[in-house]
């Protein structure tokens, strides 16, 4: 103990720095996989940056929402992430109805949607003492009935200027992806450096200590799953507004998306701990690597197989030896 | 041996012969604990080497300290509380007949608990997460004594009474003594003092990752045990004269069963262990503190005596670990108020001596008896006028224990109120008035010269030999 | 014990409120035929719910159980029935896979949840490169099993029961199951006690890969034919089935019997939803309605328990 000065301050090397950090891996892998396929295929790497950036963009929005969910702790996950989108979307389109004028209102009506939605989840949670997942899995089926009822195989254009708005960007940045990173640059500040976000990681690594420390853990927890489910149905929101009108399955691939990404960006599976850079990293590889095995013309069944093997892969390379319990 | 960033244990020759019992002492962090897992077999150590009587060169030294009958009890529970007692024996006796295991076991389960603590009244049938921490603790000391693949030949337990009341600790010393002179040997390690005198042949010292002393037990004395753990014994200042001397103000809480404490009074909480009083501390706790929203100005706070469970954030540095409850108070803000927070911490580690070169360590580099100080501060930090502690010196060596009496009676005369559970009498003598609890109920209220080891025993009794 | 007991009581007795609701509905389901057809696709959905009790068992989740029974319906219904040998050959190896993926998962510390997540991608893949379009056939011996005549009750009610009986002697009263469930009980005193938690946690998966291979054969067998989402439903279900039947997703609590019954409820309420000529709109919410009310229930009988 007496002979513990070793511990002097290595020097300061950026790039060792940059490499100790859990998200690096995601933004490299996107950036092989970005490289691999700006070989092979024929148009601009810039027109497939730009569309990796749209897409990721709702990879990323709702992958925010789940990765604060998921720092709470071991259990903790949002599944109704893909009804909340579903349902927000066609419940705003429909009020919209394709009129200029109730675009706020009808951004509005999605982010009330979606707080419902949170409202909802964490009552099943707090009330009935519902495991996350088994609460969030039969919330959403109630919200997908709910959509599928009121939205009655319709297909109801967004207004014009906010389907511009989506599809359009500015000096080569999509929009929706700015959107995007400005929302990860909230999650950033709030996990890093507000008292809330000690509370979510203090949460996550033990809630009873939390709680014994003077945690006001409901409110935390209620903030969470409201949160994810507002991310969720704005992701929604823009989802249609991009694609020219809400439909029953938009949502289907962000259940798995959105937890994906909070992995492979370096989050803690087990809580406590997240990392909000590498969910823009995560997005924009889940994006690529389907374009890139798209690119090589592969089929359905084996560009699944490829990205499936890729993020057992990623995650298993990225992974530290051993295990933390 | 390197233990986080700190190293752990130096220069440490340690022989044990069968037959006897070693008590080993230490303050916090001077590599006890480390010490017994490098015997048996956890940890290796980077240089030097441990033998022992069985198992061929080409094993590691776990599989050895295995083959030669070398068992551990250690402070963390190592039992799967899914299972029930007997299936739990079945985990560490790898080599048992596999046709009827369950009779085997359940016989072998019995006879262990009845040797060590006859009359302990537990079904081998019993799921472990059904019973009391007490009964689990006894329930893995047994399976350290039982017989199974291999005669127990070494027994190592870390701080094994614990979480047992007096009673209970008796049983194991008294079979810890038959063990011995059956032939058996036990390193044991403990902070109560009269337990390491009852039971040790032998008294070894560490200090700093060193052994500093190492004689048959009767060269040594009490005092003579503190001096040579390095720590200066302060004269003991005569608790009932400052305890008539005070002054106290008005009642600041009061729980449905009785339990009440004044402003800046320090209310103990006795009796055997396990009889509702970590329940009814938690329950004021949870009675005065919100889970909806955060206080700026707290009225209680906790001090956690299960590290583990209700304390430690484990991915955390020193650092956050310390500030936690206090952010909200100290910062009307939304962001952390980092400065702040560095200043509050280096005041605290100060203060309360937290053995570290960095705070922003991560808290589990600490031993336990320094992450327990870390937990301390985070309480006393706050301003909060009650402080609840729930039997927080578990792990706590004498020389620390001394510093936060003086701590805790500084803050009641400042006019803090203080409810404390422990577990030791010698923490409840320092108390304004006591509480004795036994089945969840307050049996006795004593005050002031009341307050002594025989009223509080009487009280913690009284009914149960009456039921009997 | 009771506690134990209690915990079971709740599956059985939201199964027969629901069982009593059906015949009220539709007293000629109260007939061997009726009882058939209500518990048409009991046995494979109570073979998946037993193949993730097993990965819940020992602290983890399956997200890819749904398209594993599918890819193993795929190859039964195509090699199994063409080609014998290598179909058998190929179910082998992807029970080999499973339990080589919980070697994977415990020598790295990896998190499973995101491991079976990309698994699922990698199931669906070889499913759909195993049968592009829905089709394929039963072998004859499966569809005979599954078509067999049990006196007095049908096997879609019988089987799970046998189901359950094994596998509670596997996991409950055997010493491998007891090892087993200690990996979810405390797994740090496992590896101190000299258990290999590689060796282990490949059985409990190997043991999941049987199970959903066991799923995927029955599920053709009375379908008789397969396509690639044919099981997508049964990671959710399964998930539901374990937690209904009273198990905890953490500190390996399970119970075989438990997560049998869970099954057959969710096939159940499956069917007398149809019973109650709900609007289609309706019926997925209806499902989500009634998993809510099951657990609403329980959080009843554990504050019992608590206070027993």
């Amino acid at each position: 103990m007496t002979d513990n000065t070793s511990s002097t301050e290595e020097p300061l090397n950026p790039v060792r720095i940059l490499f100790s950090k859990p998200w690096i891996w995601a933004f490299v892998a996107a950036a092989l996989t970005f490289a691999a396929t700006s070989l092979v295929a024929g148009s601009g790497a810039g027109s497939l940056f730009y569309a990796a950036l749209t897409f990721a963009a709702f990879s990323a929005i709702v992958g925010i929402g789940q990765m604060l969910v998921i720092t709470l702790g071991p259990g903790n996950v949002d599944l109704s992430i893909p009804a909340s989108m579903t349902l927000s979307a066609t419940l705003a389109l429909k009020f919209m109805d394709s009129e200029t004028a109730l675009i706020v209102p009808g951004l509005l009506v999605a982010i009330g949607v979606g707080i419902g939605c949170g409202l909802v989840n964490f009552a099943l949670i707090l009330l009935l003492r519902i495991p996350p997942i088994i609460a969030t899995l039969s919330a959403s089926f109630l919200y997908q009935s709910l959509a599928i009822w009121s939205n009655r195989g319709l297909r109801i254009k967004p207004p014009e200027p906010l389907a511009d708005f989506a599809t359009g960007g500015a000096l080569g940045i999509p929009n929706v992806a700015v959107i995007g990173i400005l929302l990860a640059i909230c999650a950033w500040v709030l996990l890093e450096r507000s008292i809330a976000g000690r509370w979510i990681s203090a949460i996550g690594q033990n809630l009873r200590a939390a709680r014994l420390s003077g945690v006001p853990v409901n409110a935390v927890r209620f903030g969470v799953y409201v949160n994810s489910a507002v991310c969720a149905a704005l992701a929604g929101f823009l989802l249609a507004s991009f694609s020219g009108g809400a439909n029953l399955n938009m949502g289907t691939e962000y259940m798995l998306m959105s937890i994906a990404v909070v992995v492979i960006g370096g989050s803690s599976i087990g809580g406590g701990n997240s990392n909000v850079p590498g969910i823009w990293g995560a997005a924009l590889f889940m994006f690529l690597i389907v374009s890139m095995l798209n690119s090589y013309g592969l089929g359905a069944g084996v560009r699944l197989i490829l990205t499936g093997l890729v993020i057992v892969g990623v995650v298993a390379l990225a992974s530290r030896k051993g295990y933390d319990v | 041996m390197s233990f986080g960033p700190v190293h752990a244990l130096r220069a440490a020759t340690l022989e044990i012969a069968a037959g006897e019992c070693i008590g080993l002492v230490g303050h916090n962090g001077a590599g006890k604990s480390t010490l017994a897992n490098v015997i048996n077999g956890r940890l290796s150590p980077t240089q030097g080497a441990v033998t022992y009587r069985a198992g061929d060169a080409t094993l590691t030294n776990g599989q050895k300290a295995q083959a030669s009958g070398v068992r551990s009890v250690f402070q963390e529970l190592s039992l799967c509380p899914n299972l029930t007692v007997l299936e739990n024996l079945r985990i560490p006796f790898r080599t048992m007949p596999r046709k009827n295991w369950r009779r085997v076991a359940r016989q072998k389960m019995q006879d262990a608990l009845d040797l060590v603590f006859p009359g302990h009244g537990i079904k081998p049938s019993a799921t472990v997460g059904n019973l009391t921490i007490a009964e689990r603790q006894m329930v893995e000391i047994a399976i350290a004594f039982a017989d199974r693949d291999s005669e127990p030949s070494l027994v190592i337990l870390d701080e094994p009474t614990s979480s047992l009341d007096a009673a209970i600790a008796q049983q194991l010393l008294d079979h810890i003594k038959r063990f011995c002179t059956e032939g058996g040997a036990v390193l044991f390690i403990s902070h109560m003092m009269g337990e390491i005198f009852d039971v040790s042949t032998r008294i070894v010292i560490m200090k700093d990752g060193q052994i500093v002393d190492d004689q048959p037990a009767r060269n040594f004395t009490r005092e003579s045990i503190v001096d040579a753990m390095g720590h200066v014994a302060p004269d003991d200042t005569d608790t009932g004269a400052t305890r008539t001397a005070k002054t106290l103000g008005a009642e600041v809480v009061r729980a449905e069963n009785g339990l009440n404490a004044r402003q800046g009074e320090i209310v103990g909480l006795a009796g055997l262990a396990g009889h509702g009083q970590a329940e009814a501390l938690a329950q004021i706790f949870f009675d005065h503190s919100s889970v909806w929203k955060s206080s700026g100005n707290p009225e209680v706070v906790f001090v956690a005596g299960d590290r583990t469970r209700d304390g430690v954030m484990p991915l955390w540095s020193i650092l956050r670990n310390l500030s936690l409850t206090t952010l909200s108070e100290f910062s009307n803000r939304i962001l952390v108020d980092r400065g702040k927070e560095s200043d509050l911490v280096q005041n605290w580690k100060q203060r309360i001596g937290i053995r570290t070169d960095n705070v922003s360590n991560p808290i589990l580099s600490l031993s336990g008896g320094n992450q327990q100080k870390v937990l301390f501060a985070r309480a006393l930090a706050s301003s909060a006028p009650i402080v609840v502690m729930d039997d927080p010196m578990r792990g706590v060596d004498v020389g620390t224990k001394k510093e936060v009496y003086q701590m805790i009676r500084d803050e009641a005369a400042k006019g803090r109120s203080f409810l404390w559970y422990s577990t030791e009498t010698d923490e409840i003598l320092e108390c304004d008035r006591v509480f004795v609890f036994r089945t969840g109920h307050i049996a006795a209220e004593l005050s002031g010269d009341e307050i002594t080891e025989e009223n509080i025993l009487a009280a913690s009794f009284e009914m149960q030999e009456a039921a009997v | 014990m009771t506690g134990d007991r209690l915990r079971l009581a709740l599956p059985v007795l939201s199964l027969a409120v629901l069982l009593g609701a059906v015949f009220y509905l539709q007293p000629r389901a109260m007939s061997y035929f009726g009882l058939n057809l209500l518990f048409n696709l009991a046995i494979p959905v109570a073979l998946a719910t037993i193949a993730q009790m097993m990965i819940i068992m020992v602290n983890d989740i399956d997200l890819s159980i749904g398209t594993f029974v599918s890819f193993c319906a795929c190859v039964t219904a195509t090699f199994v029935h063409d080609t014998p040998l290598i179909g058998y050959a190929i179910l082998a190896a992807a029970i080999l896979a499973y339990a080589g993926l919980g070697a994977l998962i415990q020598f790295r510390g990896l998190p499973a949840i995101v491991v079976t997540l990309g698994m699922s991608f990698v199931w669906g893949g070889l499913a759909v490169l195993i049968l592009p379009s829905p089709g394929g056939a039963s072998p004859e011996w499966l569809k005979t099993l599954m078509s067999y005549k049990t006196p007095l009750v049908p096997i879609a009610v019988v089987a799970p029961l046998v189901i359950a009986l094994v596998v509670h002697l596997l996991i409950k009263r055997s010493w491998v199951g007891v090892i087993l469930q200690g990996v979810g009980g405390n797994d740090r005193a496992m590896e101190r006690a000299g258990w290999s938690l590689v060796k282990l946690r490949a059985s409990a998966y190997g043991l999941a890969g049987l199970f959903g291979v066991l799923a995927g054969m029955c599920l053709v067998g009375l379908t008789t034919a397969a396509d690639a989402n044919i099981a997508l439903r049964y990671t959710l279900l399964s998930i539901a089935g374990v937690i209904l039947g009273g198990g905890e997703f953490v500190g390996g609590r399970i119970s075989p019997f438990g997560a049998v019954i869970g099954a057959l409820t969710l096939t159940l309420a499956a069917s007398f939803l149809s019973f109650l000529r709900l609007s289609p709109d309706w019926q997925i919410g209806a499902q989500g309605a009634i998993l809510i009310l099951v657990l609403a229930v329980r959080l009843l009988f554990v504050r019992k328990e608590a206070a027993a």
